[in-house]
């Protein structure tokens, strides 16, 4: 029973990707693609979450161990064949060597935590904006260098013909690896030092934290998910250029994780869930509105408008987010079940 | 001459990231809000320059910045809420605003740039041989050495000046004393918008084309630099925007054309290297404790 309790956030999330999933292996194959995104969406989050939720330190630079996983897993799975003919510029250890789908995706893994700290070594004792800026620095330069150095990839082209081997199942286990591994990490000794030092970081160094190497342990592994989240995401799409793992993807999953509830494994599950879909609902609906008689097109922009206005006056409403940082927990699971009305409400927001 | 050409190239891009950062550093002062929406003020004004070009020059520098306070003061209402919000929370909700805003405009004025040259006489150039100098370059400087010392005499002479360097200080205890902290917020945010017409108004010169990234693309480098001199003190993040406007000039004429696409790179690497040794800025004085402000 006590195990049962601990254990009741991470299956209350990986409940509801489960139910996430479902639904989207009942729907139509272009429908599916959408609720894929949504997974490959939340494992880039849970990345995110790992390091800003528990740190409580910004981030802008997780999306540049994305790239790094996508990048590493795409180039690696091409076939050698057509890879020597199409990039001919890459070394030899990205050129002449082809694995199997699983294989990429632990290099992803591998890649972004390795990544992480080599980046995440100098960095991790700063604080605050400068963090923030510092991170923002990485990204910008793990951009520059993969979009100019063909000998690591393919420069300004698209990175093409990479196999399309993320469907819904890979990405549910995906989502849900990446969850287990963040539930672990937070609820790990490692994970609640860390935690004391966001809520208090003079106390938790006063009672010998150090500070610096708690935020590189968390940060090496969101590097890692994040590096998985970017092998999935390549996989999905079997093309990706630079720029789709860049400023655009680093600010809509930062604005997951903060509308959900940054602090809280919920908040961030809900927060890539909930923009994700509504995100591809608004793209699908901007595209064939159908107004009684006639069908309306909406102008280009229509559905950046819905959505940034949406996350905004949900962040001026609630600024802890959907969730306030809270966890799901049985005696409020129990209290929900009783009024189910809330419970929906909860989940659907 | 190349020499004499890149600092002035240099003198120029500085001159426009220190405008925007002083800026940002207003309403950062005050509020200690990072407001990416700075650079959506820009594209406003730059816009409503467009807009407004067949109607007399002054007329036409006159409605700018009224967009431009207006919009700020707008701003200022919606952003009451962020007030004491977690720092990411606030940096975030900010740039939902902003790119709100950038979707308004696509809307309205669609993706494909707007002219905008009410200026263009300042686009001559004042040459030397091989060497260039264009008058937009001069005003810019001027100008933006006008307006900093102006924003000194008033945050140092006058009384909203002072309540607004109290505010700065410690927030609870000016209040607590008797500042009116909507008032002082709202004259920030008046003035940040000043700054941004005058950025729109100069840009312009230089970029006559408005797209609705207009302003923000500036912005994100303008707040690096503001960061990498100093957020704490007006002068210190003017020159932190002059300063990584002018390593960005300067990195480019300097790098062998083979590295030249690699100048993000370099700029970026310099960051960082200021961030791991001077924290809270370049310029930041040496005597202050540090201390875990977000």
């Amino acid at each position: 029973m006590r195990l049962l309790r601990n254990t009741v956030p991470l299956l209350g999330v990986i409940a509801i990707l489960v139910v996430v999933a479902l639904i989207g292996e009942s729907t139509s194959l272009a429908t599916q693609q959408d609720f894929i995104t949504a997974l490959v969406s939340v494992v880039i989050v849970y990345g995110l979450y790992v390091f800003v939720g528990n740190a409580g330190v910004i981030s802008f630079g997780h999306i540049s161990f994305v790239a790094v996983g996508a990048f590493a897993a795409g180039e690696l799975t091409i076939p050698t064949e057509p890879k020597h003919f199409t990039l001919p510029g890459l070394i030899p250890l990205l050129a002449d060597h082809s694995v199997s789908n699983i294989a990429s995706l632990a290099i992803a893994f591998a890649a972004g935590a390795i990544f992480a700290l080599i980046a995440g070594a100098p960095l991790m004792r700063l604080n605050g904006i400068a963090a923030g800026i510092a991170t923002f620095a990485i990204l910008e330069i793990t951009n520059n260098l993969l979009s100019f150095d063909t000998n690591i990839g393919p420069g300004a082209t698209t990175l093409s013909l990479v196999p399309t081997s993320t469907g819904i199942f890979q990405a549910l286990l995906g989502a849900i690896l990446a969850a287990v591994l963040a539930f672990a990490y937070q609820r790990s000794r490692r994970g609640r030092l860390l935690r004391a030092t966001r809520e208090d970081p003079q106390a938790a160094r006063a009672m010998g934290v150090n500070i610096t190497r708690e935020r590189l342990v968390a940060f090496v592994l969101s590097g890692g998910i994040a590096g998985l989240g970017g092998g999935l995401l390549v996989h999905q799409l079997g093309s990706i250029t630079t720029n789709q793992v860049f400023l655009d993807l680093t600010f809509i999953t930062l604005a997951m994780l903060v509308v959900g509830g940054s602090r809280s494994l919920l908040g961030a599950t809900v927060g890539a869930i909930g923009v994700s879909l509504i995100d591809s609902f608004l793209l699908t609906a901007v595209n064939s509105v159908h107004v009684v008689f006639f069908n309306l097109t909406l102008p280009s922009g229509s559905a950046d408008l819905g959505l940034g206005a949406l996350m905004a006056l949900m962040l001026l409403w609630r600024p802890r987010g959907v969730t306030g940082g809270r966890e799901l927990s049985l005696p409020r699971l129990t209290r929900l079940t009783r009024r189910p009305g809330s419970a929906d409400k909860r989940g659907a927001a | 001459m190349n020499v004499a050409q890149t600092i002035f190239d240099g003198l120029a891009l500085g001159a426009l990231y220190a405008l925007v950062a002083m800026g940002l550093a207003l309403v950062f002062g005050v509020m200690r809000l990072i407001n990416f929406a700075q650079g959506e003020l820009i594209t406003a004004g730059a816009y409503s320059l467009s807009l407004t070009g067949s109607l007399p020059l002054i007329v036409s520098i006159l409605i700018c910045f009224i967009v431009c306070v207006g919009l700020a003061l707008l701003l200022d209402i919606a952003f009451r809420r962020l007030r004491g919000a977690d720092p990411t929370t606030a940096l975030v909700a900010t740039f939902a605003v902003a790119l709100t805003l950038e979707a308004v405009w696509t809307i309205a004025f669609g993706t494909n740039g707007k002219p905008a040259d009410l200026l263009s006489a300042l686009n001559t150039s004042l040459t030397h041989g091989s060497l260039q100098l264009r008058w937009v370059t001069i005003t810019m400087i001027v100008g933006g050495a006008a307006l900093l010392a102006a924003t000194a005499l008033v945050l140092d002479r006058t009384s909203i000046g002072l309540q607004m360097r109290a505010a700065a200080r410690d927030f609870r205890a000016a209040r607590l004393l008797g500042v009116r902290t909507n008032r002082v917020i709202a004259f920030a945010f008046a003035m940040s918008g000043v700054f941004a017409a005058v950025v729109a108004l100069l840009y312009t010169v230089q970029v006559p084309d408005v797209t609705p990234q207009f302003g923000l693309d500036i912005t994100i480098v303008a707040l690096v630099g503001a960061v990498t001199g100093g957020l704490d003190r007006l002068w210190q993040a003017a020159a932190g925007g002059f300063v990584i406007g002018f390593a960005n000039a300067a990195l480019g004429d300097i790098l062998p054309s083979s590295q030249r696409v690699y100048v993000t790179t370099f700029l970026f690497l310099l960051v960082i290297i200021v961030l791991l040794v001077r924290p809270d800025g370049l310029f930041a004085s040496l005597r202050r404790v540090n201390t875990d402000r977000v």
